[in-house]
């Protein structure tokens, strides 16, 4: 078992709101995400959770039973920390075997579990090295293993791929979604990298300003945007947004432009709405009949595909093209909408307006 | 868990310096500096060197008019003087153990007490922690003369007049708020999550503290004891208040009192001091790089 529940955590330092009413529900054996930007209240989200945080309000409970004063040993909880926190006096070897140390396990068993997690991390030539003897990737492999080596309730992960190489961080994320599957345990991961949220989550839930923005699953999370803010924090290139109100059967920007109206949008004429467009609901390349006059910008060639930047009216939008495409700065072309997909926010509140009829 | 001094020194407050700026002569010191610095040494120096001499001069060399700088008979009769007397040990050198137990107790007893003290004033949010800490600091601010008659009058209601224990007291509720006020910097220095981590190896706040936290501290507890020790070791005015029997005093009353009868013995008062400055010059040696940035620290940094 290993079901982790807050309600409605309330922590300030000082002037400083971390965290504002997080309320969070991680089923058992999930790899729930936690994803926001820096200073979004993430880590002290998981310090809540693991008791090293005294909570203005809230209660947190582990397998529905309130935890909310254990101390942290109580918890059965194991956390990989954002700064390693690896003991700065101890060999790696130390370091992975100290969870198992406190809990008086025979010297074969640690022998045994650190060789194990040494091999899964690769990080057999490291044992014999203090932290000071190794660079932040190879630290943070060690707080992995320290970690994993144990079997507890559920396991927090602060940023553990954060200063990894690409290469390195990309084999990672895979290696971990592995030993997640192999464990059935319960993870909480914490990120500011919407694609690591993406690719590794069953459930992500984006935080910003200590307020938990939404919850879903990464698709849920992808297309259903609840509110501007996350379709602008989600996704890849960012989605554009372009003010605009409803006339009709037809959606009137800002710039002039008109589209015709999404059949499933309800917003009553006149009130002030953005329009939310993902760079592969766009195209420059085949003309429909929602379409909007720009010109050329800029070019980002990826390899893969062409991020084409169109300037309509005074907004940028970005663009998913074939690799192959290439054009001039200043060229006029139209940007053709899959309206479908298309998202609209209130531009007061910046909600996502109800997509009940899509 | 042994602690080489250098260790315990290089990692204090003190620790990054920069080398000192060229001096705009260019190449070294000049001449001027030399010389200036050269009659500053003399002169600091001076009272030191004589006491040393003294110390291992015939009584009729100590007394000779005009002073004898160079050509006396060395002679260790006076450092005998000191250690035994004609019945046995000297009443000096009973003074020099109670120095001995006085300063060593009362020092352990304030890191025992402030070094936890400090830890949890690091860690927690207490209320008010800033005045507290300022109350802390306040105790010292008083010189001892000002409150020895107080303390001489409670001393004498609860029978702690003329004991060592009352001394080891004193010297600790003094050596106390220092304690807590340095150690309090070289804990903040420890980050507070290898505590953390310990807590959710499974290991308790307190198994936490000592298992991981204090191994780091014990260079800064080394170097703080020293100075809490040199406080206890120098300490003139509560003793020679608050004592008054010989097996009961410590050294510095004790050394004072040889002067001040018909005859001064010079020799053994030199002596006598040589034997008590020792420890002091040591472990001011060891603790050197702190009692730099002691004097330095607020127009180095900010
Ligand atoms: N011990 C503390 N004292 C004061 N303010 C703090 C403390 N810890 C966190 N904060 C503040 O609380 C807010 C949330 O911090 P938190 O560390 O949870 O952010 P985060 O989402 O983990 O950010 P990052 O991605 O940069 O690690 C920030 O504004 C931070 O400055
Ligand atoms: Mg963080």
């Amino acid at each position: 078992m290993g079901t982790v529940a807050v309600q409605g955590l309330r922590k300030s330092f000082g002037k400083v709101q971390a965290l504002d009413g997080v309320t969070l529900d991680v089923p058992d054996g999930s790899f729930f995400v936690v994803l926001g930007p820096s200073g979004a209240g993430k880590t002290t989200t998981l310090r809540a959770i693991a008791g090293l945080e005294k909570l203005d309000a809230g209660s947190v409970h582990l397998d529905g039973r309130d935890a909310t004063g254990d101390a942290p040993a109580e918890r059965d909880l194991a956390m990989v920390f954002q700064s390693y926190a690896l003991y700065p006096r101890l060999t790696a070897y130390e370091n992975i075997a100290s969870p198992l140390r406190a809990r008086r396990c025979s010297s074969s068993e640690i022998a045994a579990a650190v060789e194990r997690m040494s091999s899964l991390l690769h990080i057999e030539r490291l044992l014999q090295r203090r932290p000071a003897q190794m660079s932040g990737g190879e630290m943070q492999r060690v707080a992995l293993a320290r970690a994993l080596v144990r079997r507890p309730r559920a396991f927090l992960m602060d940023e553990p791929l954060t200063n990894l190489d690409l290469k390195l961080r990309v084999e990672m994320r895979t290696e971990l979604t592995r030993i997640h599957r192999s464990l059935g345990a319960t993870f909480i991961y914490v990120t500011n990298d919407q694609v690591e949220a993406l690719s590794m989550a069953d459930r992500v839930a984006v935080l910003k300003d200590g307020k938990v923005q939404q919850v879903g699953t990464p698709a849920e999370v992808y297309e259903r945007p609840a509110n501007q803010w996350v379709a602008g924090f989600v996704g890849s290139p960012q989605i554009s947004l372009l003010p605009c109100h409803a006339e009709g059967d037809r959606l009137v920007g800002a710039e002039g432009w008109t589209l015709p109206r999404p059949r499933w949008s309800t917003a009553e004429d006149g009130r002030p709405l953005v329009l939310g467009l993902r760079a592969e609901d766009l195209s420059v390349e085949q003309r429909g009949d929602a379409s909007l006059p720009g010109e050329l910008y800029g070019l980002e060639p990826l390899g893969d595909r062409t991020v084409v930047d169109v300037q309509v009216g005074t907004e940028i939008l970005k663009v998913k093209a074939r690799p192959t495409f290439t054009g001039t700065p200043g060229e006029r072309l139209h940007v053709t909408v899959d309206l479908d997909r298309a998202h609209l926010f209130d531009a007061g509140t910046g909600l996502a307006l109800s997509e009940a009829g899509r | 868990m042994a602690v080489s001094v250098d260790e315990a020194v290089s990692t204090g407050p003190g620790r990054d310096h920069t080398p000192p700026a060229r001096r705009s002569g260019g190449r070294g010191r000049s001449v001027l500096e030399v010389a200036l610095l050269a009659v500053l040494a003399v002169v600091m120096l001076f009272p030191a060197l004589w006491m040393i001499e003294t110390s291992i001069k015939e009584n009729r060399d100590v007394y000779a008019i005009p002073a004898k700088f160079f050509d006396f008979t060395v002679t260790l009769e006076h450092f005998k003087d000191v250690f035994v007397a004609s019945g046995g040990r000297s009443a000096l050198s009973v003074s020099f153990l109670n120095s001995v137990v006085v300063a060593g107790v009362s020092t352990a007893l304030a890191t025992v007490l402030g070094v936890p003290a400090a830890w949890a004033y690091s860690r927690f949010s207490v209320k008010a922690k800033k005045d507290q800490l300022f109350f802390i600091l306040s105790t010292r601010f008083m010189p001892p003369v000002v409150v020895v008659i107080p303390i001489f009058l409670m001393y004498r209601q609860v029978g702690l007049i003329d004991s060592k224990l009352g001394l080891i007291l004193i010297y600790a509720a003094f050596n106390v708020p220092f304690t807590i006020w340095m150690m309090k910097g070289f804990v903040d220095e420890v980050p507070a999550e290898y505590e953390d981590a310990a807590m959710l190896d499974g290991y308790t706040r307190l198994q936490a503290f000592w298992r991981y936290t204090l191994p780091l501290l014990l260079p800064g507890i080394a170097a703080t004891a020293v100075f809490a020790l040199i406080f206890s070791w120098n300490e003139f005015v509560f003793a020679i208040f608050l004592t008054s029997s010989d097996t009961v005093r410590t050294a510095p009353p004790a050394i004072a009192g040889l002067i001040g009868g018909t005859t001064v013995d010079w020799g053994l008062v030199a002596a006598a001091s040589v034997v008590f400055a020792l420890p002091v010059l040591v472990f001011a040696y060891l603790v050197r790089k702190h009692l730099v940035a002691g004097v330095t620290l607020g127009a180095v940094r900010r």
